[in-house]
């Protein structure tokens, strides 16, 4: 570009060995102005120290709420390529998974219509396109619907559905995260483009207790696979780990959370009524141990990222549900979540606080689920349900 | 049985609503549903209805989605952050 600007403290983030941002986008600079004047902008953010970008404003496509989230430079008249520097989301495919030929596909439709710098994958897990202006939104959006994409989710909206691999690469997940992911977003689309709630409300499904698109910690709705007969003991393998060395004692049993697993140098036993569903065993003998045959998911829900009032780790809501299609259950429990929620709940109050100012047991009652030991979280210690047949009126 | 309102009625009061507030008070999609039932009555205005209403104003162009912090329903106007 001919009025390139210097930015010495950008230069600076390219040395080492590490790839850099800087270096790609320097590389997108050479054909975007976009890119270029984003260069500059962040070098100024560096020399002053604040950020120099407006949040907000005009959002969406037409019909849609959802998926373009608005940016606006405050020193428009220094770097005019950047004064709007929109950014879309793209709904992903469940597990992320993509044929090269989509990849370049999106990429191409944002060189034309964006900076063409992207970020793979937001903490949603949407396909992030960065930069753009106004009049570039519809245009960017009816090429990526042509090619079959779709927008994602943002504002108070549910969020996109996002999943782990689930059981495409991973032999443990015990429901199938990318048909129902897939299904879920199909189901609540309205929901997904529509703001209609509260604030945001993010479902992640993980296939099994590793969690490994951590929703306990990220997503209001968590599902995450789990068992709820005998794990699984193949003999012979564990008599092989044995004698490569494995200290079934000291790494197995001693590290598991509930002490439900005894070992007698011969022998594996399992109470599988103590079992936590951690993990933990199957994890470290991954030939001898299996989830056990009776599969589904536990939900749990409130999980959150700090922004109002702190991070927050999903609890309990239903200690074992069959995840199969149509799954009409975990829809109309989501359907009823949203409703009280929508009604009840205070603007940008995320749903896990809702229920702290509310009470799990008054949220119960309205969702119409039943008290369940295992959503206490720590007993006699703290218990937030009530029972009211366990309280007796006060002497008169 | 009272006469159900239309889709129609509830997007025109939905519009008044916001554009009465315009300037003054954003208001969410949630905000401007609970109004409307509360006006022309739960049995003959539904959520659902609602919901219709808030898609013909925004497909319609006459009213926009907004997003400052949380999402509203605002009369469409030309870049509203700058």
């Amino acid at each position: 570009m001919s009025d390139k600007k210097p930015t010495p403290k950008l230069d600076e983030l390219e040395t080492g060995p590490w790839p850099s941002f800087v270096r790609e986008m320097k590389r997108a600079a050479e054909t975007s102005p976009m890119a270029e004047g984003l260069l500059g902008v962040v070098e100024l953010s560096y020399e002053d120290r604040v950020g120099h970008w407006k949040h907000g404003g005009v959002v969406g496509v037409r019909g849609y709420g959802a998926g373009v989230i608005g940016r606006y430079s405050d020193v428009p008249e220094q770097f005019p390529d950047v004064a709007q520097f929109h950014t879309m989301r793209v709904n992903h495919p469940a597990g992320w998974f993509y044929k090269t030929d989509a990849l370049r596909k999106i990429c191409d439709i944002w060189e034309r219509h964006g900076s063409g710098l992207t970020n793979l994958h937001g903490a949603t897990g949407d396909v992030i396109l960065l930069g753009t202006k106004t009049e570039e939104l519809e245009p960017a959006f009816e090429e990526l619907t042509e090619n079959g994409f779709d927008l994602g989710g943002s504002g108070s909206v549910i969020r996109t559905p996002s999943c782990c691999v689930g059981p495409a690469r991973c032999e443990w997940a015990c429901f199938d995260t990318l048909a129902l992911t897939y299904d879920l977003t199909r189901h609540f689309q309205d929901e997904i483009h529509r703001p209609s709630l509260p604030y945001k409300f993010k479902i992640k499904a993980s296939g099994c207790p590793n969690d490994c698109v951590a929703a306990i910690a990220r997503a209001d709705l968590s599902v995450i696979g789990t068992w709820r007969d005998a794990i699984e003991v193949d003999e012979a393998a564990l008599a092989d780990y044995v004698r490569a060395g494995v200290d079934v004692r000291r790494d197995v049993c001693d590290l598991c959370p509930s002490r439900c697993l005894t070992w007698d140098d011969k022998t594996l036993t399992i109470d599988n009524a103590a079992c936590a569903r951690c993990m933990h065993c199957i994890n470290v003998l991954p030939k001898a141990l299996r989830p056990g045959r009776e599969r589904g998911a536990c939900l749990l829900i409130g999980g959150k990222a700090p922004i109002v009032s702190g991070a927050m780790l999903s609890s309990v809501l239903v200690p074992f549900m069959k995840i199969e299609p149509p799954y009409t259950e975990l829809k109309e429990l989501i359907g009823k979540i949203l409703e009280l929620w929508a009604d009840e709940g205070k603007n940008r109050e995320r749903v896990g606080e809702f229920i702290q100012r509310v009470g799990l047991g008054s949220f119960l009652e309205a969702i119409g689920l039943e008290p369940r030991p295992e959503m206490v979280k720590h007993p006699r210690e703290n218990p937030y349900v009530f029972y009211e047949e366990y309280f007796e009126e006060e002497p008169k | 049985m009272s006469t159900p309102v239309t889709v129609e009625q509830v997007a025109d009061a939905m519009f008044r609503m916001i554009s009465d507030a315009a300037g003054v008070r954003k208001l969410k999609p949630t905000d401007v549903t609970k109004a409307v039932i509360e006006q022309f009555g739960a049995d003959r205005c539904s959520k659902e209805t609602c919901k219709e209403a808030i898609r013909q104003l925004v497909d319609s162009g006459r009213c926009i989605y907004t997003y400052f912090g949380g999402s509203y329903i605002e009369l469409p106007q030309r870049e509203i952050a700058e």
